[in-house]
């Protein structure tokens, strides 16, 4: 067991892990932050996408050793103050979600995308979401979504 | 006590594009999806599976594994035997189906690489699948029937595998269909003979590649064993057949097992399962007394969920030399795997109605075949036996436009039915009630540009381009909103197809709708409140859906066979419908009127000719209390219905896809996609471009990426996300859709399915675009997936077409006797 203390959603915690627990099973097993999900066993679905000092990786590829002394924030860390993180609220106006499972994985990696880029061409989110998988969506509304988010999309009506 | 219950607008809810009540939840983390459950004193499971497609287990050595640390128990087969009840065949196709017995956790033989052989229980999951390292099995290998057609052959006198010896055969059941001895049409086999002589005669091979519904969530199952039910949560599509089957094959009453699926991460047909892991996980729950878990890896996922398609399809299509179609001959071959699933045998038999699709055949005839191999079971994906049928006979089409020089269009309008000629009753025998293809086919080419697409096509052939450009059409129908009961009857299905609802009027003027039909990830909370909300009249925030808990929602068949809406919707507007009824006298009886003098609008009753009226969530409010009710009237207008549609339900549309493929390396661009699906009447127009965008993905990912690949041992190679490709955001384009209307007339919204259409048009299309910027050097068939590498070999001469295999292994990266090369290097080219 290894002594690891780090920050996620804003929290401080400190817990003993085994060297091979994965982030993605530190957070969801130790911390109960679930709504961070695990996908695949390849690192190919991007379902466990979070942010690790402000960078997105893949937590099923991260040791939870590796994420000692780290920031993290999870989908649940996302929204402030009760308020929606605009991407959250993309995928929501754009329908970029139906079952949901890939979407806070999706929404990490979106996040991170328009950091590096705020406005992206479709080719550009389409790459750059390249490593998330969605089996309902098609990506169609999801690109939307993200086109939504960076000020570019269409108007929506309700 | 005093509810406010405002009059609601006059907007109406249905055709609005509300966004979706289930989406605050799951964009936030708040889910509840089967694995993220967690009891007290909760064990995990894993599962030891065979690596052998077929083989004897002469013995299981559990003592290592038992010792290993807070491990809790070990089990196999013969330890469970018959408390882990069986995995059941809910449809024997024909009366003499044969099909083997299927235990759950099987003690003396496998029969595919991936059936469970034992089971591990430990205090933590990591410490299960450690342990499962541990357990010894011995096995004896047998010879594994792999390929369909050979192991269609195979008997027990000509020396061929058998997938299950002891049964003496691989075939299952033969279902037959013939519009002569039906009296649906004229003889097939005449029509044929007369095209032969004077006419035209099309027969094509085709192969439906099997498929893998890979679901974003693993499957997972929690059951809890304590208190008086036994509590079994599943990431299932269908908790209420699920419950039937665990009561019904381990002898616990059904009263006593409630059956939860909680956020369900897709299904697509592959959730349509009563598995051995939900049986094992029962059997171990009950005989611990303790919780368990059980959550897949991905690996065992595409290993041991059941796949989809998986079909060898012998067509001849006779018509006369104008293009008209005169008869249509079917004989399928269908992959089970090595056992009859659920609904097993019954998915190419849903096809066996859709071959004739949309054109008026005057004689018809289906002859499917089910085989047994030891491979992973078949069952429902995504259009279960339509879109293979789509698939052969929008093929068929494009082959029968080349053969007589017309544009694949005129081909199939000069033998489709007319708006004019709805109701039409097919040679298949069902009645379409309503459709208009030529509007549909007029919109979908407006908007992709069909006659400058094809201006380009010609330019580009003219000019020698090495990049060729393909026009490719499906002009789709499908059956769906399964079924009526008594069809289904006479088609041997061991349940019905009807669908239960019931309306809650609570105290408060909030109303509870609770539906048999469960979602994962459809939008059903949203799309039924639009419903109630625009039939009650009340405040699409104040409908609550309740579904997915046998508890709550005790009566349902559950979501499949793009069902929800045209029969779950139905329901849910006929115990609407009811609670309006029930409300009606008491509302005449508060505000001193006559019955005769109410009339109900915008959720009010109101007296004719007066300002006088009460709203629905009064009335709740005041039944509630029950101080003043009419002599003889219960405290109650909550209502109930269940309904049993009349006729299945048959969207329609046209799609059009535009392929650039380079004839140099075999290389294939998606140009353009544009679908117009008729599907009747729409609830939620954002919600059905959702449906329709990821079916078309899904359709066009069998066109081109996806197969599940065994090698010659049976071994899935395609075993991971690294080597069964779905298709990423990179991979795919933006879609152009739109819809005509012509409502269905067998229901009261006048909506059809839109769950699966996407996915039964689309296949065909892209494959038809593809070799329609090829057939110019003489091909016409490339086999799915078309990869670039067939694509490449069709237009070189070497193979490609109707028989080429995916290799079952990988190639190597770099050629080993090459000196001054490394895989590295290799590996990037």
């Amino acid at each position: 067991m290894t002594r690891i203390s780090l920050t996620v959603d804003g929290a401080s915690v400190s817990d003993d892990v085994e060297p091979r627990m994965l982030l993605v099973q530190y957070l969801r097993e130790r911390l109960g932050k679930t709504g961070t999900v695990i996908g695949c066993d390849t690192s190919n679905c991007g379902a466990c996408t979070v942010h690790l000092n402000g960078t997105s990786v893949k937590s099923c590829n991260v040791l939870a050793v590796q994420a000692d002394g780290a920031e993290v924030t999870t989908i649940e860390g996302l929204a402030s103050d009760g308020r929606l993180h605009p991407v959250q609220e993309a995928f929501r106006e754009c329908h970029g979600l139906q079952c949901g499972f890939c979407t806070p994985g999706m929404i990490m990696q979106s996040v991170a995308l328009l950091q590096e880029n705020p406005k992206p061409s479709e080719e550009e989110i389409r790459l750059g979401l390249e490593g998330n998988l969605c089996r309902c969506t098609g990506y169609h509304n999801i690109v939307r979504a993200v086109q939504h988010a960076s000020g570019q999309g269409e108007e929506v009506t309700a | 006590m005093t509810a406010t219950v405002e009059r609601p607008t006059e907007a109406k809810e249905i055709g609005r594009e509300r966004r979706r009540k289930e989406d605050q939840r799951l964009i936030t983390g708040r889910t509840r999806w089967t694995d993220n459950i967690t009891l007290p004193g909760m064990l995990h499971m894993a599962m030891v599976r065979s690596p052998f497609a077929h083989a004897k287990i002469t013995s299981i050595d559990t003592g290592a594994a038992a010792q290993a640390t807070n491990v809790v128990a070990v089990l196999t087969g013969a330890d469970l035997a018959e408390t882990q009840g069986a995995c059941i065949n809910a449809w024997a196709i024909t009366t003499d189906q044969v099909t083997p017995a299927h235990p759950p956790l099987p003690a003396d033989r496998v029969t595919f690489a991936g059936e469970i052989v034992a089971v591990v229980v430990a205090r933590s999951a990591a410490e299960a699948r450690d342990a499962a390292e541990l357990v010894d099995v011995s096995y004896d290998e047998l010879p594994a029937a792999l390929d369909l057609k050979e192991a269609a052959e195979a008997t027990a006198d000509n020396g061929g595998v058998l997938a299950h010896p002891d049964l003496g055969t691989n075939k299952s059941a033969l279902w037959q269909f013939d519009s002569e001895q039906a009296g649906t049409g004229g003889s097939v086999d005449e029509a044929i003979d007369k095209a032969r002589s004077e006419g035209i005669v099309i027969e094509r091979e085709y192969r439906q590649q099997r498929l893998i519904p890979a679901f974003m969530e693993p499957r997972s199952v929690v059951v809890d064993p304590t208190g008086e039910q036994i509590t079994m949560w599943s990431a299932t599509q269908i908790p209420h057949i699920l419950r039937f089957a665990l009561a019904a094959t381990t002898g616990v009453p059904e009263s006593k097992i409630r059956v939860i699926a909680p956020d369900v991460g897709g299904g697509f047909g592959g959730k349509l399962q009563q598995t051995p892991e939900e049986m094992i996980a029962f059997a171990v729950a009950r005989r611990l007394g303790k919780p368990v878990k059980y959550t897949e890896t991905r690996s065992e996922s595409l290993m041991s969920g059941h796949h989809g398609r998986d079909q060898w399809q012998t067509l001849t299509l006779a018509a006369t030399k104008d293009g008209t179609v005169t008869g249509l001959k079917v004989d399928l071959l269908a992959d089970l795997g090595s056992y009859v699933a659920l609904v097993g045998g019954g998915v190419p038999v849903l096809g066996a109605f859709m071959f004739n699709a949309i054109y008026k055949f005057p004689a018809y005839q289906f002859n499917c075949q089910t085989v047994f191999t030891n491979k992973t079971w078949t069952d429902a994906y995504r259009g279960a036996g339509r879109p293979e049928a789509t698939y052969a006979i929008e093929r068929l089409m494009n082959e029968l436009a080349a053969e007589v020089g017309m544009d694949p269009l005129e081909v199939r309008e000069k033998n489709w039915i007319r708006h004019e000629e709805f109701p039409f009753t097919t040679v298949a025998g069902l009645e379409y009630d309503s459709g208009n293809y030529e509007a549909a086919t007029a919109r979908a080419k407006e908007l992709f540009g069909y006659d400058e697409l094809r201006a380009e096509q010609k330019r580009r052939r003219d000019s020698g381009d090495p990049v060729q450009l393909g026009i490719g059409v499906s002009t789709f129908t499908e059956m769906c909103g399964l079924a009526p009961s008594r069809v289904l009857g006479s088609l041997n299905y061991g349940a019905g197809g009807w669908e239960h609802a019931s309306v809650r009027m609570l105290a408060t003027g909030k109303v509870e709708v609770i539906t048999g039909a469960s979602a994962h990830g459809q939008g059903h909370e949203t799309a039924f409140s639009q419903i109630v909300a625009d039939r009650l009249g009340v405040a699409f925030e104040d409908v609550e859906i309740l579904h997915g808990d046998t508890q709550i929602s005790h009566k349902g068949l559950d979501t499949y066979g793009s069902r929800s809406l045209v029969v779950g919707g139905e329901a849910v507007v006929r115990a609407a419908d009811k609670v309006i009824e029930k409300a009606r006298p008491i509302a005449a009886h508060l505000l001193e009127a006559s019955v005769d003098d109410l009339e109900f609008s915008g959720g009010r009753f109101s007296v004719k000719g007066t300002d006088q009226g009460m709203a629905i969530g009064e009335i709740a409010t005041a039944v509630f209390a029950a101080h003043n009710l009419p002599d003889g009237v219960e405290p109650s207008i909550d209502s109930e219905a269940t309904y049993d549609p009349v006729n299945f339900n048959f969207p329609h549309g046209t799609h059009l896809c535009a392929m650039e493929v380079d004839t140099e390396t075999g290389a294939l661009k998606m140009r353009k996609y544009v679908c117009v699906d008729d599907i009747g009447n729409i609830v939620n127009p954002l919600i059905v471009s959702g449906q329709v965008h990821g079916g078309l993905v899904q359709g066009i990912a069998q066109a081109l990426w996806e197969e599940a690949v065994y090698d010659d041992s049976g071994t899935l190679v395609s075993g991971s996300f690294v080597d069964y490709l779905l298709p990423t955001a990179a991979d795919t384009i933006s879609f152009d859709i739109d819809h005509t209307t012509s409502p269905a007339t067998t229901n009261s919204l006048g909506t059809k399915g839109v769950g699966e259409a996407g996915t039964i048009a689309s296949t065909p299309a892209v494959v038809n675009a593809v070799v329609d910027a090829v057939r110019h050097l003489g091909i016409n068939d490339i086999q799915m997936p078309c990869t670039p590498e067939r694509v490449w070999k069709a237009i070189n001469g070497a193979g490609g077409g109707g028989t080429a295999d995916t290799e079952g292994a990988a190639m190597p990266h770099f050629d080993q006797a090459e000196p001054g090369q490394d895989s590295t290097e290799g590996a990037g080219q």
